[in-house]
C-alpha cells in the first residue's frame, strides 16, 4: 500500500522510507532542472546566497508543458535525473533533502543522499498528464527567463512516486531488475 | 502528370495538426501493446506503472493535452512529389510555421535552444524543425511527423561496425545500447535500429524506424526475425516498466536498412520512450 507523506519531509519520515516504497506526497516542493541547477550551483561555487531557500526542501526535476485552461498546471512528468548529478551533491550539502526525477544516479549522488540522510524518489516517466492531476497550485519562485525551466513551487496532493534510493543508500534500480533478468 | 499547385497555408495547417495530434493521442498500436504488457507483466510494480501509463494516455486524449511534458523536437519525414509547386510561400517556412502554431497554440512545451553550446536561449516556438526530405515521383506530399523527447534521444548511439561483425555484432550493439540506457529512457521503450547507408543515413534510418508502427514488421523475413529476437532478448534484461524491474523493457523493435559500402556495416540505435509519437498525412 502507498505511504502518505507530508512535505517538507521530516527527518523521521525520511528514515522510515525504504527503497521500493510507493508513496503519495502532499504539501509543497520546488521544481528545477538543467539550466536552473547550473545557475544555483554556480552561485554556491561563488559563495553567494541562493534566490530560493533549499533547506529541508524536496526538488522535482521537471519542465512542465503549458497549462491549458481551465487546468491549473500543464502536464508535468519527471525528467532524467542523471543530468543533475553534477550539481545535486552540492545542493544536498546545503540542506536539500529530497529529489524527484527518473532514472539512475551517480555514486557521488548516492553518497550525498546517505551523508545528508536524504531520499531520491522516481515519478513515472511519461505519465505527465496523470501526475499533473496531483499538482493543485504552482507559483513562480525565480529564473522566469528560463521558461519551462524556471524554478517554481508546486503544491501537491497525493503526488505518486516510488522511493528508489533511501537514506541508507539502498537502490531499487540496482536490486529489482536482476530479479527479472533471465538472460 | 501535370504540375500541381499547393498553397503554403495548407502545408502549415496539416503540419500543425500532425504535431498537436501526435502529442495528444497515442497510437492504437502502442496502446494495444501496452495493454497486453499490463496483462503479462510479472512485476507488481511494473504492472502498476503500465496501468498508470495507460491511464495517463487516456487522460491526455480525453482532455486534448500532451501525454508527456516533453513534447519533443519536431521531426518530419517528407516524401515530396516532384510535380508539386508551393504557392504563396516556401515549403520549409510553411512547415516551421505549422510547428510554431502547434507548439504555441496547442499548449505544447517549447524545448529548442538556438545555440547548442554557448547561449542556449530558447527559440520560444519549438522551431526549427528537423526535416528529412526525399523527392519522389508524383504530385502529392506525404508527411510523417513526430515529437521526439530527449530523455530517450540521449540514450541513442551509432557505431561504424565493419562487415566481419556480422549479425552477431549488430545484435550485441543493439543490446548493449539498451542495457546502457537502463531505467533512463522511460521504459518500456521502442527501439529503432538503422543498419547500412553511411554515417548520417544510418542514423536517419534508426529515427525512421521509431516512426514505424510497432504492429508492423520489416518486409524482409530475416530482419523481421531479428526484430523479434531482439525484442525477446531485451525483455529478458529485467529493467521493466519505469526501470523498476520487470518483464517489459521494450514494446517494439523496428529495423530499417539501406545499401552500404563494401567496407562498412554502420548500425544506429535510436531509443524512443513508450510515447512513440508519430502521425502521417498525405496532401
Amino acid at each position: 500500500m502507498e505511504k502518505k507523506i507530508t512535505l517538507p519531509l521530516k527527518d523521521e519520515d525520511i528514515k522510515n522510507l525504504k527503497a521500493g516504497d510507493s508513496v503519495l506526497l502532499s504539501g509543497t516542493m520546488i521544481t528545477g532542472r538543467d539550466a536552473a541547477h547550473k545557475r544555483l550551483f554556480e552561485l554556491l561555487e561563488q559563495g553567494e546566497e541562493l534566490p530560493v531557500d533549499i533547506k529541508g526542501e524536496t526538488i522535482y526535476y521537471v519542465g512542465p508543458a503549458p497549462a491549458k485552461p481551465p487546468y491549473a498546471v500543464g502536464p508535468a512528468g519527471p525528467t532524467s535525473s542523471y543530468r543533475m548529478d553534477k550539481y545535486a551533491p552540492a545542493l544536498m550539502d546545503k540542506g536539500l533533502k529530497g529529489m524527484i526525477g527518473k532514472g539512475a544516479r551517480s555514486k557521488p549522488v548516492v553518497d550525498a543522499i546517505v551523508r545528508n540522510e536524504g531520499v531520491y524518489f522516481a515519478a513515472i516517466g511519461g505519465a505527465a498528464a496523470l501526475i499533473a492531476k496531483s499538482i493543485v497550485k504552482e507559483e513562480l519562485l525565480c529564473y522566469e527567463d528560463l521558461g519551462t525551466e524556471a524554478v517554481r513551487r508546486y503544491t501537491v496532493e497525493d503526488f505518486p512516486c516510488i522511493v528508489v534510493i533511501d537514506s541508507m543508500g539502498n537502490n531499487i534500480y540496482e536490486t529489482e531488475p536482476p530479479k527479472y533478468n533471465c538472460e | 502528370m501535370n504540375i500541381r499547385k499547393i498553397n503554403a497555408e495548407e502545408i502549415t495547417s496539416v503540419v500543425k495538426k500532425l504535431f498537436t495530434d501526435c502529442n495528444y493521442f497515442i497510437g492504437e498500436d502502442i496502446l494495444n501493446v501496452l495493454k497486453n504488457a499490463e496483462q503479462t507483466e510479472k512485476s507488481p510494480v511494473g504492472k502498476s506503472v503500465l496501468s498508470q501509463i495507460i491511464e495517463n494516455d487516456k487522460i491526455a486524449a480525453a482532455e486534448e493535452i500532451p501525454l508527456c511534458q516533453d513534447t519533443g523536437m519536431a521531426i518530419l519525414f517528407v516524401e515530396y512529389g516532384d510535380k508539386v509547386v508551393i504557392e504563396n510561400g516556401s515549403f520549409e517556412e510553411a512547415v516551421n510555421l505549422g510547428v510554431r502554431q502547434a507548439y504555441t497554440e496547442g499548449y505544447l512545451r517549447k524545448s529548442i535552444v538556438a545555440d547548442p553550446v554557448f547561449d542556449r536561449i530558447n527559440t520560444k516556438d519549438n522551431t526549427p524543425a528537423v526535416i528529412h526530405t526525399r523527392i519522389t515521383p508524383g504530385d502529392k506530399i506525404k508527411i510523417t511527423a513526430g515529437g521526439k523527447g530527449f530523455g530517450s534521444e540521449n540514450m541513442s548511439a551509432i557505431k561504424m561496425l565493419t562487415p566481419s561483425y556480422g549479425v552477431e555484432g549488430v545484435t550485441e550493439f543493439v543490446l548493449d545500447t539498451v542495457r546502457k540506457a537502463g531505467p533512463n529512457p522511460c521504459p518500456p521503450v521502442v527501439v529503432g535500429v538503422g543498419i547500412g547507408g553511411d554515417f548520417e543515413r544510418c542514423a536517419q534510418l534508426a529515427k525512421l524506424a521509431t516512426f514505424r508502427s510497432i504492429d508492423t514488421q520489416n518486409a524482409d523475413k530475416r530482419y523481421a526475425d531479428l526484430e523479434k529476437e531482439l525484442l525477446e532478448r531485451i525483455n529478458k534484461m529485467g529493467f521493466g516498466p519505469g526501470g523498476l524491474g520487470g518483464t517489459n523493457t521494450a514494446i517494439g523493435v523496428n529495423i530499417e536498412t539501406a545499401p552500404t559500402h563494401i567496407a562498412g556495416m554502420p548500425v544506429a540505435v535510436n531509443i524512443c520512450c513508450h510515447a512513440a509519437r508519430h502521425k502521417t498525412a498525405v496532401i
